[in-house]
């Protein structure tokens, strides 16, 4: 019993950066961007938060520094996808490369030389309720986790009931249409990658500010790449976004605990468990993946 | 015959003047690093090589993150035409052949790599971290010090290198502690301290209360639960000084300035310099204790330093065995791997 609460807790932690990955990501792609800046997004929000939380002494300043970084390099998508109108596979990549080689690059300047890993004397600490009870492994969390999940309604509140989700649905789906009607496409797509680049931001301060206190260049890993399936699995819906990134998170908490266990089992099979039931479960639902129709096709008014 | 004689002199001291002025000259020196500098394994190799450029031996320079895809063989030989150093060190895992394919085409340059492969004749020689003494030693002090006799071990992947370091720490925990159970855990990812930290929540939520920290990560893991660790590659007590009690150290001074010597008298030839990353010669040592000097029982210590010194004096080997740890793998799985 107890092993289940700890595996949810786990299960939470580690879902954490993934989803607020993911829900940046399907906000941008609901607009009608692929973000796939996304990767060096995380790292270089995650190494400026640490920078400015260390150079500051303040962690709150250290995440607004990562959101101010994911927003920046959204708004660096943005110019050349939307206001140029370049091909967003290649945008969001060079984004993705020129974030981690900046990181790579000011890591080296600040900190070169060192054999250990930077970290903060003070980061974000778990708020624990139900202490004592069997649930306190469920819900020792930072409030990073917490609020994850509130920007899940939040989020589907925005996109689906709300005069500016419509209008943000409506240029990633007919930009034409959206623009007959008078909604500006350009503006729309920004406050999109705007909004994206901000959770993005917090997802890797999460990892940084949060869950290591600490920075080290691999500390992005993948995550990034990982949000933008979760985004397909949950067909660009917040629940089934949480959801995907639920899945992903508790099987890779589930594996480290079996091996941990000394499950018999070969460990590879386990390291592939996350990643072999997510490509299943997207090879299932995926069938019926309802992309929005605009996506990837920049908007230019006819005449 | 006296102007002869000026001549002759003249030209013996030119000779000498000159002789002096090449062996004063530092020996160029090139790091080529598939991962970068701050990856610890290259990390240790640069920290070498940078200190005996700040002593004046070499003229160092390099380019690291060349990565796994090919770039290796094109940097090496635009290096050995371009700047033609007498030495080039690096690290060939993930680029064994191309390493090997260029250093055959400049036996004049002497090539010194970090491989799991054997040197070859006349110029490559390898080096590996061979810190799995320090190793048996921290995990002689791993069993002594858990209570829950459960110690676990994060490590990246099941390679030899990393085998050989975690057995040789199970080795160390087993013969202090006999009842000492060691759980393995591998990530898959030599960079990935969130997974890490989380593997080693797994652990610690298994019942161990000690941590072997193979990778960055599980240090935090242990700090939060208020547990010991065990660092590794270099000194990292200054992460948690609290919680990491020592750990393996790699150093490759040892062998930087063996190869330097050797190149420079001119015995230069292709070696496996292993013994250099050992303990024997100060390639590899256990860390200081820190603040945990005053905390450990005398005991415990004299016995580690006892064990330590027999080490050091050829009078006792540590086992090298590159399996997979038994805890990580299916009963019979060894053989068949093996």
């Amino acid at each position: 019993m107890e092993f289940i609460f700890t595996l949810l807790g786990a299960t939470l932690r580690i879902s954490t950066p993934i989803l607020y990955g993911a829900l940046g990501e399907m906000v941008v792609e609901r607009a009608g961007i692929l973000n796939l800046g996304i990767e060096g997004t995380m790292l270089l929000s995650a190494f400026g938060g640490f920078v400015a939380a260390q150079l500051s002494g303040s962690i709150y300043l250290g995440l607004a520094t990562a959101i101010a970084i994911g927003i920046l390099l959204s708004l660096l998508m943005g110019f050349l996808s939307i206001t140029l109108g370049l091909n967003q596979h290649v945008c969001g990549l060079g984004i993705t490369l020129l974030a981690s080689g900046l990181a790579l690059f000011l890591f080296r300047i600040i900190y070169g030389g060192e054999s250990i890993p930077p970290a903060l004397e003070e980061s974000f600490p778990q708020l624990r309720l139900f202490s004592g009870t069997i649930l306190e492994p469920v819900f020792s969390q930072y409030v990073f986790t917490y609020a994850a999940f509130l920007f899940v309604p939040l989020l589907a509140w925005l996109l689906y009931r709300t005069s500016f989700g419509l209008r943000l649905r409506s240029v990633g789906e007919n930009p034409e249409a959206a623009d007959t009607a008078g909604i500006s496409v350009f503006r729309t797509r920004y406050v999109a990658l705007i909004i994206g680049g901000a959770l993005m931001g917090i997802g890797g301060a999460f990892l940084s500010l949060a869950q290591l206190g600490a920075f080290t260049h691999g500390i992005i890993n993948g995550r990034g790449w990982v949000a933008i399936a979760i985004v397909i699995f949950g067909n660009w819906k917040p629940w089934r976004v949480l959801a995907g990134a639920l899945l992903f998170g508790g099987l890779q908490a589930l594996q480290l605990r079996l091996q941990a266990e000394g499950v018999q089992l070969p460990y590879e099979i386990l390291l592939m468990l996350p990643y072999v039931l997510t490509i299943v479960a997207i090879a299932i639902t995926g069938r019926n993946a309802s992309y929005p129709a605009a996506l990837l096709k920049p908007y230019r008014r006819e005449g | 015959m006296k102007k002869l004689a000026l001549l002759v002199c003249l030209l013996l001291l030119l000779a000498s003047f000159g002789g002096v002025a090449a062996q004063d000259e530092p020996l160029v020196v090139f790091g080529a690093f598939a991962t970068p500098i701050e990856e610890p394994w290259d990390g240790v190799i640069h920290a070498a090589l940078t200190k005996a450029q700040e002593d004046g031996l070499i003229d160092y320079s390099f380019q690291d993150e060349i990565g796994y895809s090919g770039d290796m063989e094109i940097v090496l030989r635009e290096v050995a035409d371009d700047l033609q150093p007498a030495i080039i060190f690096g690290d060939a895992f993930g680029n064994e052949e191309a390493v090997r394919r260029v250093a055959r085409d400049y036996p004049e340059i002497a090539f010194v790599f970090g491989s799991g492969l054997g040197p070859s004749q006349p110029n490559l020689s390898v080096f590996d971290n061979w810190i799995h003494e320090p190793a048996y030693l921290s995990g002689m002090l791993a069993g002594s010090l858990t209570e829950s006799n459960v110690i676990g071990v994060v490590g990246g992947y099941p390679v030899p290198e990393v085998n050989r370091i975690i057995n040789a720490f199970v080795q160390g925990a087993t013969e202090a502690n006999p009842d000492a159970q060691v759980l393995v855990t591998f990530l898959n990812s030599w960079f990935d301290p969130a997974a890490a930290k989380e593997a080693a929540l797994a652990q610690i939520d298994a019942g161990a209360d000690v941590l072997f920290a193979e990778r960055f990560g599980v240090i935090e893991a242990a700090q939060e639960n208020g547990l010991l660790a065990f660092g590794n590659m270099s000194d990292q007590n200054e992460l948690a000084p609290e919680t990491v009690v020592t750990g393996p150290v790699w150093d490759m001074e040892p062998t930087v300035d063996f190869v330097i010597n050797q190149v420079a008298s001119g015995a230069y030839t292709g070696l496996d310099l292993k013994d250099f990353s050992m303990m024997g010669q100060g390639g590899a040592s256990l860390a200081p204790y820190h603040s945990f000097e005053d905390t450990l029982d005398p005991d415990l210590v004299a016995m580690v330093s006892a064990r330590q010194q027999e080490i050091v004096d050829g009078l006792f080997r540590v086992d090298i065995n590159e399996e997979i740890p038994a805890e990580a793998v299916v009963p019979g799985e060894a053989t068949i791997g093996g």
